[in-house]
C-alpha cells in the first residue's frame, strides 16, 4: 500500500450508488474521483491514475465489458466490476477482459473492503511469490511444493496441486473456468469447465474438513472458484 | 302515404335520406362534365375548372386527357401535373391505358380523367372506365371527369333509335346518381356542325362511319333535349330532395315500386331500361323479376346467359334483382307484388301467336285479372332487327340416335309382335299396345322421340292392321279418326311424362343444393377452429363449383394467409392482387366478374358485417365462368362459411379472453401478496432509518438493533425481489438453461455456503455415492433449486434437527432427496406447495410462497419432475429426478482424461 489514501475511481451512473460509495468510500479512508459514463472514465482513468477503479457494468453509453478491455489495453489497474444478479455471463467476460473482480448488487460495505483489499494488496507488487502460503490449517509450501494440513502431508495429484497453488497464489480473488482451465490445462481445453468441477471436487476432500460444505474454496455459482482469504472470518 | 299520416315524411325515405348524407360526408366527390355529343367542349370545361382549382393551390393531377392534337384544350393542360400512362401490349399493337395502381399510389385531391364510358384494354384491373372511377372514389380521390349522354346506360336505346348507331360503351345510371355535381357543356348545334366543318371535332373511326347519321342537326337536337332533360332530371331531383330535407310539403307521389318482369328474352334489356326510365322519372323504386318456372324445361345455355346478362343490367342500371319460381308466371309475380306493394307492373308485349295464348293461357291477361290495383304496363317488345337482336337459334336438343333407333326397334317388335297373334286380337287391342309403346318412350327416352313412336305406330297401325292391308291407303274413313286419336294420345301422354320428368329433375336439383348447403352447415357447425372451418369450406366448395379452392384468411395487423386449399390452386394466393383486392374492398372479383376478368381465379370476400374476415378464392376448371344462378349458390356459400368462420373467430376470442381473466386473477392475487411482503420489510426499514436520523438520543444498544434491522429488513426485500424475478422468468418461458457437466455435490456445497448462516445449528447429512454421474444442468439455476429446498428446510424445521440430503442413480434417472425432521407437510398438500403464493397453514413463517415453485419451473426446464412427501418417519422429503444422459461424463472417466491433457506441466 502507498502511504497516502489510496485514490478510487468510481464508474456508475446512478445517483444514490454514488453517494453510498462516496460515503462508504471516504469513511475508510479512500479518496475518490467519479465518473458517471465509459467515456468519462477513459478520460479521468488518463489524466488522475487511480489505483483501483470500481466500475458498474450497465453504463448508459458504453458496455462495460469493453471498457474493461480499453483500459487493460494500457492499465494494470485493479478493476472490480459490479452488477446485478443474473448477470453471470457479463461478469465472467468482464473477469476474462481483464477485471479482478466483481460485485453482486446489492452488497455491504464489508464485502466491497474485502475485495478492494484483496485488489489492492496484489497489484503493486504482483511479482514475487511467497514460499509459503496458510490458510487456517492449511499450509503450502511452494518451494517444496507440499501441502499439510494439520500439520499432517495431504497427498495431491499434480493438477490438484497445480489448481490449489493458482488458487492460493489468487487468494481472495474469483478466477473463472476459462482462466484456470487456461493456466492449469493450456489454452487448448477452455471450453472444458467441467475437468475443473471434478479436480475441484476431488481437491475439496482432501483439504476441506466437509466437502459437502466447503469452507475454504468456494464455488462462485456460474462464474467460477475463489480460494477464500479468511476462512473463518 | 295516407292522408292520416300525410304530415309526416315517410319513415323509409326519411332513412334513406340519412344514408345518402351520411354516404355524402363519407364519400369523395364526383363531378361530371356532361354533353350531348362529341365536340361540345367537355374537355376544355374540366381543364378550364381545373386550372383554377390548380391556381388556388388544390392537387390536381391529370390522369387521362385526351386533347386530340385541339391546341386550345392542349394550352389548356399547361402546368397540370401529368400521370404517366401505363403502356399494355395488346394483339400487337401498344396502348396506353390510365395507371390506377399509380393513380392510387400519388393521390392526388383531384384528378382528371376524360371519357367515362372507356373500355379498358383487356388486362387491366378492370374492364370499364368507370370501375377505376369507383375505386378512385372509394379511395379518397376526387374525380372529375366527361361524358357524352349517348353513352348512358337507360338512355342508350333512345338514343339508337334517335341515330340509328347503337353505342356499346355505356356507363351506369347508378354512377350518374353517385356523381355530386352535373355540369353541362352545352353548345348550339349549328355552332357543333360548323366546328365539324373546320375539323375541330376530333371522332373515332368508328364513330367516322356513322357520321352521317350522327352529325344531322336533328339527331342533334334530339340529343341535347335529351341531355338538357336528363341534366332537369337531376336538378328536379335535387329540388325535391331539397324540399324532402327542409319538409316542404306539396304535391308528391306515395312510394312508387316498379316491378318489371324480365325473362331470357332479348325484350327484357329494353323492358329494363322503360323500367329505369319510369322509375326515375316517378323517383320511385324498381325492382326486377325473373320467375322460374316450375314445369318448364330448364333453360338452355344461350338462354342462361341471356338472362345473366339482364339481370346484371338491371343492377346496373340501379334495379333491384329477385327469382320467384312458382307453377304460373303470373300468379308468382302478383303474389310478390302484392307482398311489396308494387304500384306498377312493366310486362313486355308479346310477340307469339294468339293461338298459344288460347292453348296455354296469356300471362298478360292473366296479370291484367289479377292484377286488382295495380297498373300494368305493357312496353313494346320490338328490338328492332340490328344483329344483337336477331333471335339466337335456340340449340336443338340432338336427336340421339341411339334414342331414334329404340324407339324404332320398339315399334317394331310391338308391331312384329301384334301382327304374328293378330287372329287373336281385335284392333283396339293393337291400339292399346301401340299407346303402351309409346307411353314407355315417353318415360324412357322423352318428349321427341315419343312423337317418334306416335308416328310411326299410326304408319305400322295402318299398314298392317287396318284393311286394305299392306298399303297407307284408308279404306274406312273411321279409321282417320284412331289414328288422329292415336296420336293425339300420344302427344299429350309425351308432353305430361316429359313435364313430370322435369319436374323431377328441378326437384332434383333442388334437392342438391340443399343437402349440400346441409351437409356444408353441418360439416361447419363441427368445425372446432378457424382453420378447420376454412378446410371444410374449400372442400365442400371444390365438389359443388367442381373447381380448384383455397380459403385466404386475414390474421392480426392487415397480415393474411392461406389457411386450407385443394385442387390445382396456386401456393402464394395470399399474396395474390385479386385477393388482396377482394380483402381490401370486400367485393367480389376475378374471372367473371367486373373487377380483373381476366384472372384465372374468381374471388368472393368471406365477411362478417364489420369485416373481410377473408377470401375463397375458386379456380374453376378450364376457367369457365359461374353461371348467375351459380354466383348467387355461391353467395349463399360463401355467406354460411363466413358465419363458421366468424363463431371460430369469436370462440378464439372468448378462449382468449378467458386466458385473460385468469392471468389477471392471478396478477392480482400476485399483486396483494407481494404488496404485503413488500410493505412490511419496507416499513421496518423506514421506521429504523428514521428513528437513527430524528431522534439523538437513542442509546447505542438500541441503535445497533435498529442497524441491524435495516439490515435484515434489507436483505429480506432482496430475496422477495430475487425470488419474483426468477418466477417471472420461470413463467415467461424466459429460462434459457445453460447445461454443463458438474458433479451434483459442488451444487449441494455451493447451495450449502450460500446458506451458511441461515441454517444455523441444523446439520445437514450428505449421502452422495462417489461414483455419480455428472449432470447436465445450468449450474446457476440448479443451485437455485438446492439454496430454495435448503432455505425452505431451514424456514419450516426445529433448530437442531438434521437435514439429509441422498442422492442415487436409477433406470437411467438421477433422484436426489432432500429430506427434513420438521412437522411435514399437511396432508393432502403435497401438491399444493408447488402453487404460487401457497404458504400453507403454517403460522408466523415469512415468505411469500415461490421458493418451491420455482424449483419445480427449473427442474422442470431440465426435463425432470420434483415431488413432495412425508417421510414416515415424520418430517418433510422432497424428491427430485432427473433424466440421465447416456453421455454424462463420470467422474472417473473425467480425472483420467483431463489428467492426461493435463499432464504437460
Amino acid at each position: 500500500m502507498t502511504g497516502s489514501e489510496p485514490l478510487v475511481l468510481v464508474v456508475e451512473d446512478e445517483p444514490q450508488m454514488r453517494r453510498f460509495l462516496r460515503a462508504c468510500l471516504h469513511s475508510q479512508g479512500y479518496r475518490l474521483v467519479e465518473a458517471g459514463t465509459g467515456a468519462e472514465a477513459m478520460l479521468l482513468a488518463t489524466s488522475h491514475n487511480p489505483e483501483l477503479v470500481l466500475l458498474d457494468l450497465g453504463l448508459p453509453d458504453e458496455d462495460g465489458v469493453a471498457l474493461t478491455r480499453r483500459l487493460r489495453e494500457w492499465s494494470r489497474v485493479p478493476i472490480i466490476v459490479i452488477s446485478a444478479r443474473g448477470r453471470e455471463e457479463d461478469k465472467v467476460s468482464a473477469l476474462d477482459a481483464g477485471a479482478d473482480d466483481y460485485l453482486t448488487k446489492p452488497f455491504g460495505t464489508s464485502e466491497l473492503m474485502a475485495l478492494m483489499r484483496v485488489a489492492l494488496r496484489r497489484a503493486p507488487t504482483g511479482e514475487g511469490i511467497p514460499p509459503t502460503l496458510s490458510f487456517g490449517t492449511l499450509r503450502i509450501d511452494f518451494s517444496r511444493r507440499e501441502v499439510t494440513r494439520n500439520g499432517q502431508t495431504v497427498h495431491l495429484t499434480p493438477i490438484e496441486y497445480k489448481l490449489l497453488s493458482l488458487l492460493a497464489q489468487n487468494a481472495g480473488k474469483v478466477l473463472t473456468h476459462r482462466q484456470i482451465l487456461k493456466d492449469v490445462w493450456g489454452p487448448a481445453q477452455t471450453n472444458q469447465a467441467h475437468y475443473v468441477r471434478v479436480h475441484m471436487a476431488e481437491l475439496r476432500k482432501k483439504i476441506e474438513a466437509d466437502p459437502a460444505r466447503p469452507r475454504l474454496l468456494i464455488t462462485e455459482p456460474g462464474v467460477g472458484y475463489r480460494l477464500r482469504d479468511q476462512p473463518e472470518g | 302515404m295516407t292522408d292520416s299520416n300525410g304530415a309526416r315524411p315517410d319513415p323509409d325515405a326519411l332513412l334513406r335520406r340519412v344514408q345518402a348524407e351520411e354516404a355524402r360526408e363519407r364519400h369523395t366527390k364526383l363531378k361530371i362534365f356532361f354533353g350531348f355529343a362529341p365536340g361540345v367542349g367537355k374537355t376544355y370545361a374540366m381543364l378550364e375548372s381545373a386550372q383554377r382549382l390548380h391556381a388556388q393551390g388544390v392537387d390536381v393531377v391529370v390522369g387521362v386527357i385526351e386533347t386530340h392534337g385541339r391546341k386550345e384544350t392542349e394550352a389548356q393542360l399547361e402546368r397540370l401535373p401529368l400521370l404517366p400512362r401505363k403502356v399494355v401490349e395488346y394483339r400487337g399493337t401498344q396502348l396506353e391505358e390510365f395507371d390506377l395502381a399509380q393513380a392510387l399510389a400519388r393521390k392526388p385531391a383531384v384528378l382528371l380523367l376524360d371519357e367515362l364510358a372507356h373500355t379498358n384494354a383487356p388486362g387491366m384491373q378492370h374492364p370499364k372506365r368507370y370501375q377505376d372511377v369507383q375505386e378512385l372514389l372509394e379511395a379518397g380521390i376526387e374525380v372529375h371527369t366527361t361524358l357524352n349522354v349517348q353513352h348512358v346506360e337507360s338512355l342508350n336505346d333512345v338514343v339508337a333509335q334517335i341515330t340509328q348507331v347503337r353505342v356499346r360503351e355505356t356507363v351506369p345510371d347508378a354512377i350518374l346518381d353517385r356523381a355530386d355535381e352535373i355540369e353541362l357543356v352545352d353548345l348550339p348545334p349549328d355552332e357543333l356542325l360548323q366546328r365539324l366543318r373546320e375539323g375541330k371535332v376530333y371522332l373515332r373511326e368508328q364513330a367516322a362511319r356513322a357520321v352521317d347519321h350522327f352529325f344531322q342537326r336533328g339527331n342533334l337536337l334530339a340529343l341535347r333535349e335529351l341531355a338538357l332533360r336528363r341534366t332537369a332530371d337531376r336538378v328536379d331531383a335535387e329540388m325535391q330532395a331539397y324540399r324532402l330535407e327542409h319538409d316542404i310539403h306539396g304535391t308528391w307521389a306515395a312510394g312508387e315500386r316498379i316491378l318489371v318482369c324480365v325473362s331470357p328474352s332479348p325484350a327484357s334489356a329494353r323492358l329494363a331500361r322503360a323500367a329505369r326510365r319510369m322509375a326515375a322519372g316517378l323517383r320511385a323504386q324498381w325492382t326486377a323479376a325473373y320467375v322460374e318456372p316450375i314445369a318448364l324445361a330448364p333453360l338452355s345455355e344461350a338462354d342462361r346467359t341471356r338472362l345473366d346478362a339482364h339481370l346484371q343490367l338491371v343492377e346496373s342500371l340501379g334495379g333491384e334483382v329477385v327469382r320467384l319460381t312458382g307453377d304460373s308466371i303470373s300468379t308468382a309475380l302478383l303474389a310478390y307484388a302484392r307482398d311489396k306493394n308494387v304500384t306498377r307492373i312493366l310486362v313486355g308485349k308479346p310477340t307469339h301467336p294468339r293461338l298459344r295464348d288460347r292453348l296455354r293461357g296469356s300471362l298478360l291477361d292473366e296479370l291484367v285479372r289479377g292484377s286488382g290495383d295495380i297498373d300494368v304496363h305493357v312496353i313494346s317488345g320490338d328490338e328492332g332487327k340490328g344483329p344483337a337482336s336477331a333471335q339466337p337459334v335456340k340449340p336443338r336438343e340432338a336427336f340421339e340416335l341411339r334414342k331414334l333407333a329404340w324407339t324404332t326397334l320398339l315399334v317394331a317388335a310391338a308391331t312384329t309382335a301384334a301382327f304374328l297373334v293378330r287372329g287373336a286380337l281385335a284392333l283396339p287391342d293393337v291400339v292399346m299396345l301401340y299407346l303402351l309403346v309409346i307411353m314407355i318412350v315417353a318415360v324412357r327416352f322423352g318428349r321427341r322421340p315419343s312423337l317418334v313412336a306416335a308416328a310411326l305406330s299410326v304408319a305400322g297401325y295402318d299398314f298392317f292392321f287396318v284393311p286394305p292391308y299392306y298399303t297407307f291407303a284408308i279404306s274406312d274413313a273411321r279409321h282417320m279418326l284412331t289414328f288422329a286419336m292415336m296420336f293425339g294420345v300420344g302427344f299429350v301422354i309425351s308432353s305430361l311424362t316429359a313435364r313430370i320428368r322435369q319436374q323431377e329433375q328441378n326437384a332434383l336439383d333442388r334437392e342438391a343444393r340443399t343437402a349440400s348447403l346441409y351437409s356444408f352447415s353441418r360439416d361447419l357447425a363441427a368445425a372446432p377452429d378457424e382453420a378447420s372451418a376454412a378446410k371444410v369450406v374449400v372442400e365442400h366448395a371444390a365438389k359443388v363449383f367442381r373447381s380448384g379452392a383455397a380459403v385466404v384468411l386475414t390474421a392480426a395487423q392487415g397480415s393474411a394467409t392461406q389457411t386450407a386449399s385443394i385442387g390445382d390452386v396456386p401456393a402464394d394466393l395470399a399474396q395474390d392482387g385479386v385477393v388482396r383486392w377482394v380483402l381490401e374492398h370486400g367485393r367480389p372479383a376475378g374471372l367473371g366478374t367486373d373487377t380483373l376478368p381476366g384472372a384465372p381465379v374468381l374471388c368472393v370476400p368471406l365477411r362478417s358485417r364489420a369485416e373481410v374476415l377473408g377470401v375463397l378464392a375458386l379456380t374453376p376448371a378450364d376457367q369457365r365462368t359461374l353461371h348467375q344462378d351459380e354466383h348467387e349458390f355461391l353467395q349463399a356459400f360463401s355467406r354460411q362459411g363466413s358465419l363458421a368462420i366468424e363463431r371460430a373467430r369469436f370462440a378464439e376470442d372468448a378462449k382468449a379472453a378467458a386466458l385473460r381473466a385468469r392471468t389477471e386473477e392471478m396478477r392480482s392475487s400476485l399483486l396483494s401478496a407481494v404488496s404485503h411482503d413488500l410493505r412490511t420489510p419496507l416499513a421496518a426499514i423506514t421506521g429504523a432509518a428514521t428513528t437513527l436520523r430524528d431522534a439523538d438520543g437513542v442509546a447505542l444498544e438500541q441503535r445497533s438493533d435498529l442497524l441491524q434491522t435495516i439490515c435484515e429488513e434489507a436483505e429480506r426485500l432482496e430475496r422477495l425481489l430475487e425470488n419474483l424475478l426468477d418466477m417471472t422468468r420461470v413463467e415467461s418461458g424466459g429460462l434459457s438453461v445453460k447445461r454443463d457437466w458438474v458433479p451434483v455435490e459442488e451444487l449441494i456445497g455451493s447451495a450449502l455456503t450460500r446458506l451458511e448462516g441461515k441454517l444455523g445449528s441444523r446439520v445437514v447429512e450428505t449421502d452422495l455415492p462417489t461414483d455419480l454421474p455428472l449432470i447436465g444442468v445450468d449450474p446457476v439455476l440448479f443451485e437455485q433449486v438446492f439454496v430454495n429446498l435448503f432455505e425452505n428446510a431451514a424456514k419450516y424445521t426445529p433448530e437442531q434437527t438434521p437435514i439429509e440430503v441422498r442422492a442415487r442413480t436409477s433406470n437411467a434417472e438421477l433422484v436426489i432427496e432432500i429430506a427434513d425432521r420438521g412437522p411435514g407437510i399437511t396432508p393432502g398438500d403435497e401438491e399444493r406447495v408447488f402453487d404460487k403464493f401457497y404458504r400453507g397453514t403454517h403460522v408466523g413463517i415469512g415468505g411469500v410462497g415461490l421458493g418451491l415453485p420455482i424449483c419445480r419451473g427449473i427442474v422442470e426446464a431440465h426435463g425432470g419432475s420434483i415431488r413432495a412427501e412425508n417421510r414416515r418417519e415424520g418430517g418433510a422429503l422432497f424428491r427430485i429426478s432427473l433424466p440421465l444422459a447416456s453421455e454424462a461424463p463420470t467422474i472417473s472417466r473425467v480425472l483420467d482424461s483431463a489428467a492426461s491433457s493435463g499432464a504437460r506441466s
